[in-house]
């Protein structure tokens, strides 16, 4: 099942390091590329149906038709390195064994886009990782891969690394801007039509590491060759990630449309200590948890996982066992949501902390019908009253817990 | 007056920055990184000499780092241990883990040792779920935890 595209050098000693990156393939598509016009570039990506890793899975290709012509502003690319979904630990796998692959996608990129300076902006854990892609940085200043004249072009471009300090929401593409421009991580309205973000007002693109990282083969090898994978509305490979109780917990590179269940027991091998299946987080978190039995004729693609009701999220998928409590793994998730929310509006603030009070209480025998029903109110409180989906999305994933395991929740409820 | 400032390396380092970002602002972050590094914590003396340089006010500048869970706005202990309570590593274990290193140290999560060697706190997902449980120690990440693997680790800490 596994495709290697973007993990391809992984398994490569010392595949970080410039000399070894250059001997397998890194820099290739640069010849390519600078034969080509960046509105060319755009419509190859376009074209190879590539849609963003980061978790909303928007067409790359669209979003950078977004950036306006003739705006007396620079245009920018921002990387979002942020990676802090729980159950997501792709990107740094990129950036720990294929720094350059990065560099290699960001150069494209921003041709394709005019921009001239790019950001990582990389969660603050992420020190060791931070330091892997500094040097790469370093790297290709010093071999000409970045700065002016990159590969003996025209085209220049300067990248600079940006630590983010601790703060979930800065994922959050606005957010990230925010934070970037030295405030609070604080969402923004978004606007009514489509339009590209806003880095000090000037048109900027937030893409995932993942997402550029899966550019150079395209335009090194045409958008056929990256749709020849995946499926018509999910074309090409995704990093999927396997972690809580499974046998072998990892990152694997699987094209779309391949049997969620399939991959769990063949790749991941099984439950761990041979335990029964009771559901699955598909992607992230933030994804409507699947019973095990809703997830038998389940593929990973984004349509999929809509029809079933949850979505595909970052690929991190957590797999839960026949011991686990609903309530309780619901309340670690509420804890997050609610250390997590960066506190703007209301409903998400204090709701998140009242879900998570109250399913303390029912979890020590404490709780009534009554704490029952205030839980759903504060749950529906949550949907759509606020500036970002962070909200609603907790909204969503607390109905699948509660509606999926209601018995385990009343078990819980005195009179 | 306030009494911080920048090392002579920090200044520099500051300078080159000032040239890689659009406006000033965008160096908040990064200053109070260098804060940090320079002084183990975010002092109110740091932050009123940040203000200046940065040219806003003190209360900005304390709002934003107030923000960020990873800027100390106390000294914390020689050794900072974090670890991740989220789901991924719940399930493998990380409530033992944490209960352990607390009866070692003899003090609960939040809290520092009396002599300031260690300090103990939880925190959310690290991106590390597949290497669960996982706590990160100082800056560097420590997984697939075990108690074995944590009283070696505790053991080796002078
Ligand atoms: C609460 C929240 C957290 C997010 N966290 C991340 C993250 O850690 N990394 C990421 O790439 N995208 C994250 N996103 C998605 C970004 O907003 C954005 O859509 C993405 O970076 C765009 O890149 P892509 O189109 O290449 O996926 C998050 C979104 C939300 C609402
Ligand atoms: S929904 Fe929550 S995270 Fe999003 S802006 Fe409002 S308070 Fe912040
Ligand atoms: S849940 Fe602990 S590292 Fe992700």
């Amino acid at each position: 099942m596994i495709v290697k595209i973007v993990s391809k050098n992984f398994d490569i000693p010392d595949s970080h390091k410039l000399h070894v990156a250059l001997k397998h393939g890194r820099y290739t598509s640069l010849e390519k590329l600078f034969s080509m016009e960046p509105a060319e570039v755009v419509e190859e990506v376009s074209k190879s149906g590539l849609r963003g890793k980061g978790g909303g899975g928007a067409h790359t290709g669209d979003k950078w038709k977004l950036i306006p012509k003739n705006h007396p502003l620079p245009t920018y690319l921002v990387v979002n390195a942020d990676e802090s979904e729980p159950g997501t630990f792709k990107d740094r796998q990129i950036l720990e064994f294929d720094p350059h692959l990065v560099i290699e996608g960001i150069i494209a990129s921003a041709y394709a886009i005019g921009a001239n300076h790019s950001y990582i902006y990389i969660r603050g854990e992420y020190v060791f990782w931070a330091k892997r892609m500094q040097e790469a940085i370093d790297e290709a200043y010093g071999a000409g891969y970045l700065g002016k004249n990159i590969a003996k072009s025209s085209f220049s471009l300067e990248l600079t690394l940006h630590r983010g300090a601790g703060a979930y929401i800065c994922g959050e593409k606005t957010a990230l801007l925010e934070s970037l421009e030295g405030k609070r991580g604080h969402p923004r309205l978004k606007p009514q039509g489509k339009e590209p973000e806003w880095f000090f007002g000037a048109p900027t693109v937030v893409n995932n590491v993942e997402t550029i990282a899966s550019v150079p083969y395209i335009i090194k090898n045409g958008f056929e060759a990256y749709r020849a994978y995946g499926t018509d509305n999910s074309p090409g490979t995704m990093l999927f990630g396997l972690s809580g109780h499974i046998n072998n917990p990892g990152i694997y590179e699987l094209p779309f449309g391949v049997s969620m269940k399939a991959v769990i027991e063949q790749i991941g091998g099984g439950v761990l200590g041979g335990k029964e299946l009771k559901a699955v987080i598909p992607g992230g978190s933030s994804c409507p948890i699947l019973r095990a039995d809703e997830i038998e004729n389940i593929t990973l693609d984004y349509e999929s996982l809509i029809k079933h009701g949850s979505s595909l999220g970052t690929g991190g998928m957590i797999i839960l066992d026949e011991s686990v409590s609903m309530p309780l793994a619901m309340k670690n998730l509420f804890e997050f949501y609610h250390h997590e929310s960066c506190g703007q509006c209301t409903p998400c603030r204090e709701g998140t902390g009242w879900v998570d009070k109250i399913l303390g209480r029912l979890l020590t025998g404490d709780g009534t019908q009554e704490d029952y029903k205030t839980m759903l109110g504060a749950c529906d409180m949550l949907n759509g009253k606020t500036i970002c989906v962070f909200a609603p999305s907790v909204a969503f994933i607390a109905n699948s817990y509660i509606k999926k395991f209601k018995a385990e929740f009343d078990a819980l409820c005195k009179a | 007056m306030s009494a911080f400032v920048f090392t002579p390396e920090n200044e520099e380092k500051f300078a080159a920055l000032l040239q890689r970002y659009p406006q000033k602002s965008s160096l908040t972050l990064p200053s109070l990184w260098m804060v940090q590094y320079q002084e183990g914590f975010i002092s109110e003396d740091a932050i009123v000499f940040l203000a200046k340089k940065l040219e806003t006010t003190p209360m900005n500048i304390y709002s934003v780092a107030s923000f960020y869970t990873m800027f100390n706005l106390k000294p914390v202990g020689k050794y900072h241990i974090q670890i991740c309570k989220t789901l991924s590593c719940m399930l493998r274990g990380s409530q033992e883990i944490k209960k352990h290193i607390e009866n070692r140290l003899g003090i609960k999560a939040g809290e520092n040792t009396k002599d300031m060697k260690f300090t103990l706190t939880e925190v959310e997902c690290l991106g590390s779920c597949g290497s669960a449980p996982c706590m990160s120690l100082n800056e560097a990440y420590k997984e697939n935890l075990t108690i074995e693997k944590i009283d070696a680790i505790l053991d080796s800490l002078a």
